[in-house]
């Protein structure tokens, strides 16, 4: 259990490079080393979608993958996401699309890959490819027309 | 400047706009501040180990594996917190008879739930904790259990306390009019019908959390909380860990969901507490999902046997029912876990004309985790009861389910009255809001569209409710039975030298936004843009003293402090330009940062106070400024300010599946003075995405030995975004007239109402096939059941 590895990861376009035990998770190296809190932990076992970020292009659930399975990586966390996500964030503001705002690392991550691969603006589509992010408070209408709203803008 | 301004065309004016949340901002670039996003210098973290029974004898804990493991600061067990920790009791004196023996944070002789903490390891991580609780020996004996509420009162049940001799926490009776006589007339139809309201609990996405330093040299200790009333903690920690009370500090800043959940004395953070003082560094505790699901309060788990009377005409003749609620082996400190079964008698029927009525109550303990309040406490209980009947009796009858409503509704003009229960009603519109909902949602239409579906072999239903919810709480509520909860508010406005206001208030914020709410208040009514306003919420240190963000008071009485606050300091900043403009403050205004009069700006308010902090020899010497100013407001003639509001749902179910899938929902809310109608049209569809939780998905479940079966979020179902409706939100305005702001509530409607709802529209789909429902969640399972398929 106190077996260790180095490993160096690059995140938000910093090099961090540490020795940690091999069964720290991903977001739990982001959070402590990276000192980066903005990728949440809700329920560590991939299902609430709270710490869902970007390793190598493909959002993944930051619970579910090993740090060290990250090595030589690139990850880009909510506060590495900067201009891409400026029209999300912009349009989760005029919808009041998140109220306590723990989810809303998750949920923009998933919002972004979703547009950024060309999702439709479709509320049902969008409310199918955010079923796996879990949010108590807005009760999702806001955020479907959050991201349906930055997918109308750019067409 | 020409001639007067009318109100509405004043600069400034926020209240009744959709504001965006300035501290938004924060939270979408990650920068949020949420407990476990601290890190403070030489600290540590606890795990627990918790009771693996619902119920056992605890023989002894050997630690020694347990303190080998590299990083072990420390453990405690029960024994160790013995002459730490003042024991607590969930009792409070206005609900006679509520009995709860006491408590301590960890678990002494016996476990009593499957999660009970028995013992805590402190290490330099949390991962280095686990590891040393999975090593710690744990000698415990199995005793046999008292699960079922249902057989908790019977002579050969497990008694739990020995010392009260039964399982009886409390028990309470409400009976007004005759109700035997009334249902016995020859000419009443009576409908009588078993409900089941599962357990089930809050799920805040971010679990509970707490951050405890303590310091020696001042004997001073700082808890870092995910919290909603940290006046209230306070006292708790001071009280019990033998603190003064201004020598605790509570701070609560980003609160990752509460809803109740996190307004309770939970035996792991008083623990963390004791930990803190006992090392004299700070202590962290974080629970993980699978302790959230064991500990974290949960709520409902009532049986209800009901009947009511209808005459031919549709009026209601009698209401009569039996609660049986479980609520775990104790009564939740402080607040107790009477209050939902306290609730439901309370507002059962309260919309209605209701001559005669009958109540029940019994609050039993049992070996499961403690219930207590959540979210829209008791209503979603209080409304599917007395509207689950209605609907029912009238289609006995064979009248419309709005018919029915017409014919019972409490008249708008008919305020100020009471309730069957007692409750002090005023400033309601049902008859309006169930007007507006059955004009929005096109009920003809509908109902045709529900035959035409019906046609083409699809159950489609179309169900109601019209609902009271409870807002701005009195000291009747917690205060006068002793309880350390405050229901008063208070709210500091402060005018800096640079023009802007910095504001603080005790009510908190855990999303709602609070904190937006407050800034438009405070700029509207003193007269700055929202930009200049700060605001700071959730500190015992800093901010005035007060109850925090509960059932539905932060707007109602928060608000008005706010608003009496920004008035005060207004008339005092008129009184200053006064005397340095030498003219008549009734002649001045305040409008964008600048003192006004009828022929425009006169004085910046920058340049007000910087004459005033910096430059106070060019003002009389007799003149005495202040800047700064504090007010506070509870209600004083009502023990709550009651709101009110109309639901409708649109379901359809698979009769084969037993699936039921809501196609659509409305809402019409009363919920006096809107501040921000966003933001509280997203507070009504939170909510009833919250009740559409309780009424198909969520269930905490238990097997016979008390062990939670589903304590997972794979296995927990909470409402994902596919399977949600859009939510349409309306709003009647009547406002309150007990403040001057007019706002009652708004946070519970929507998980009050929505239950009774999709319950009727379930019911109304299945009518045609002879089959009905009473049983929440409603699973695919229990319809199926319902219809006799399984």
């Amino acid at each position: 259990m106190t077996q260790t590895q180095d490993v160096s990861l690059t995140i938000n376009g910093e090099v961090i490079a540490r020795t940690i035990p091999v069964r720290q998770n991903l977001v739990d190296f982001i959070r402590t080393e990276a000192q980066l809190t903005g990728s949440h932990v809700g329920c560590e076992h991939g299902v609430c979608g709270a710490c869902t970020l970007e390793v190598d292009g493909q959002m993944v659930r930051g619970c579910l993958m090993l740090a060290v399975q990250a090595h030589g990586s690139a990850v880009t966390t909510i506060e590495g996401f900067g201009e891409r996500a400026a029209k999300l964030r912009a349009a989760f503001l005029a919808r009041n699309a998140l109220q306590c705002g723990y989810c809303t690392p998750g949920m923009l991550a998933s919002a972004l890959s979703y547009i950024e691969s060309g999702g439709s603006a479709d509320s049902d589509e969008i409310r199918a490819h955010i079923s796996g992010n879990y949010c108590r408070c807005t009760g999702y209408q806001a955020i479907v027309l959050a991201i349906s709203d930055v997918i109308k803008g750019q067409s | 400047m020409t001639g007067p301004l009318h109100e509405f065309d004043r600069p400034n004016s926020y209240i009744g706009k959709s504001v965006p949340r300035p501290d938004a901002h924060r939270l979408l670039e990650g920068r949020g501040q949420f407990v476990d996003d601290l890190t403070l210098p030489r600290m540590l973290h606890a795990a627990f180990l918790r009771s693996p029974y619902a119920h056992a004898q605890i023989n002894g804990l050997d630690l020694d594996a347990a303190r080998a493991v590299p990083g072990v600061v420390a453990i405690y067990t029960g024994p160790d917190f013995v002459d730490i920790v003042a024991p607590y009791v969930g009792t409070l004196t206005h609900l006679v008879g509520l009995r709860s023996p006491p408590q301590m944070p960890l678990a002494i002789d016996k476990a009593r739930w499957q999660g009970e903490p028995i013992a805590m390891v402190i290490a330099h991580s949390r991962a280095q904790a686990e590891d040393a609780v999975a090593l710690i020996e744990a000698d415990l004996d199995p005793l046999p259990v008292c699960c079922d509420a249902e057989t908790a009162l019977d002579d050969d049940a497990v008694v739990i306390h020995p010392e009260f001799g039964s399982n009886l926490a409390w028990e309470r009776m409400v009976d007004v009019g005759d109700v035997d006589a009334a249902l016995a007339e020859p000419d009443v139809t009576v409908v009588e019908r078993t409900f089941r309201f599962g357990r089930h609990t809050g799920v805040t996405l971010e679990p509970r959390a707490t951050l405890v330093d303590f310091d020696p040299s001042e004997d001073r200790l700082t808890f870092h909380y995910s919290g909603q009333a940290p006046h209230m903690m306070q006292f708790i920690l001071a009280h019990h860990l033998g603190l003064a009370e201004e020598d605790v500090r509570v701070i609560a800043r980003d609160v990752g969901g509460s809803f109740g959940i996190k307004i309770h004395t939970y035996g792991d953070e008083i623990a963390s507490a004791a930990a803190a003082k006992l090392l004299g560094r700070p202590v962290k505790f974080v629970a993980d999902r699978y302790e959230s699901f064991l500990t974290d309060i949960h709520a409902r788990d009532h049986v209800v046997k009901a009947r009511m009377g209808l005459y031919p005409d549709g009026r209601i003749a009698a209401l009569d029912f039996d609660d049986l609620t479980g609520i775990g082996p104790y009564s939740m400190y402080p607040r107790t876990s009477a209050i939902e079964a306290n609730q439901i008698l309370n507002l059962t029927g309260a919309p209605y004309e209701l001559p005669n009525y009958r109540a029940r109550a019994r609050v039993v303990f049992q070996n499961k985790n403690m219930m207590c309040q959540y979210r829209a406490v008791g209503h979603p209980v209080a409304m599917a009861i007395c509207d689950g009947l209605l609907e029912d009796a009238a289609a006995r009858i064979g009248l419309d389910p709005v018919e029915v409503r017409r014919r019972n509704l409490m008249r708008d003009d008919s305020y100020p009255r009471a309730s069957a229960a007692g409750m002090k009603l005023d400033d309601l519109s049902h008859q309006k809001a169930l007007e507006k909902l059955v004009q929005d949602i096109d009920y003809d239409a509908l109902r045709a569209d529900q035959a035409a579906a019906r046609e083409d072999g699809k159950y489609l239903g179309i169900g109601f409710v019209s609902m009271v919810e409870v807002t701005n709480p009195s000291p009747m509520f917690y205060g006068i039975g002793g309880a350390p909860i405050s229901a008063q508010d208070g709210a500091t406005v402060r005018l800096d030298a640079g023009g802007g206001l910095r504001i603080s208030s005790s009510i908190t914020e855990q999303g709602q936004g609070t904190n937006t709410i407050l800034a438009q208040i405070a700029a509207e009514v003193f007269g700055v843009d929202i930009a200049r306003v700060r605001v700071t919420t959730g500190d015992t240190d800093t901010t005035p003293y007060g109850g925090g963000t509960w059932a539905s008071r932060g707007a109602g009485i928060g608000g008005e402090a706010m608003l009496q606050s920004a008035l005060a300091l207004k008339g005092q900043v008129l009184d200053v330009a006064a005397v340095m403009l030498q003219t008549d403050a009734a002649s001045l205004d305040i409008q964008n940062g600048s003192v006004i009069d009828a022929s425009g700006e006169r004085l910046s308010l920058t340049d007000l106070a910087r004459t005033v902090y910096y430059r106070g020899n060019e003002l009389p010497s007799d003149l005495k400024p202040e800047l700064i100013a504090t007010r506070h407001y509870r209600v004083t003639d009502f023990p709550f300010v009651f709101t009110n509001g109309a639901m409708a749902a649109l379901v359809e179910v698979d009769t084969d599946t037993g699936l039921i899938r809501v196609l659509n929902f409305w809402a019409v809310e009363d919920c006096g003075r809107v501040i921000n109608p966003q933001l509280v049209d997203e507070q009504i569809r939170g909510g009833v995405v919250q009740g559409i939780g309780g009424a198909l998905y969520e269930e905490c479940l238990y097997d016979e030995e008390g062990q939670m079966l589903n304590a997972t979020m794979a296995d927990y179902l909470v409402p994902m975004a596919g399977e949600m409706p859009d939510i349409h939100v309306a709003h009647i305005e009547t406002p309150s007239k007990t403040s001057t702001l007019g706002a009652k509530g708004a946070g519970e409607a929507g998980t009050g109402g929505a239950p009774a709802a999709i319950l009727n529209a379930v019911n109304d789909a299945l009518r045609p096939l002879g089959a009905s429902i009473w049983q929440m969640p409603m699973t695919p399972e229990r319809v199926l059941k319902a219809l006799g398929k399984v």
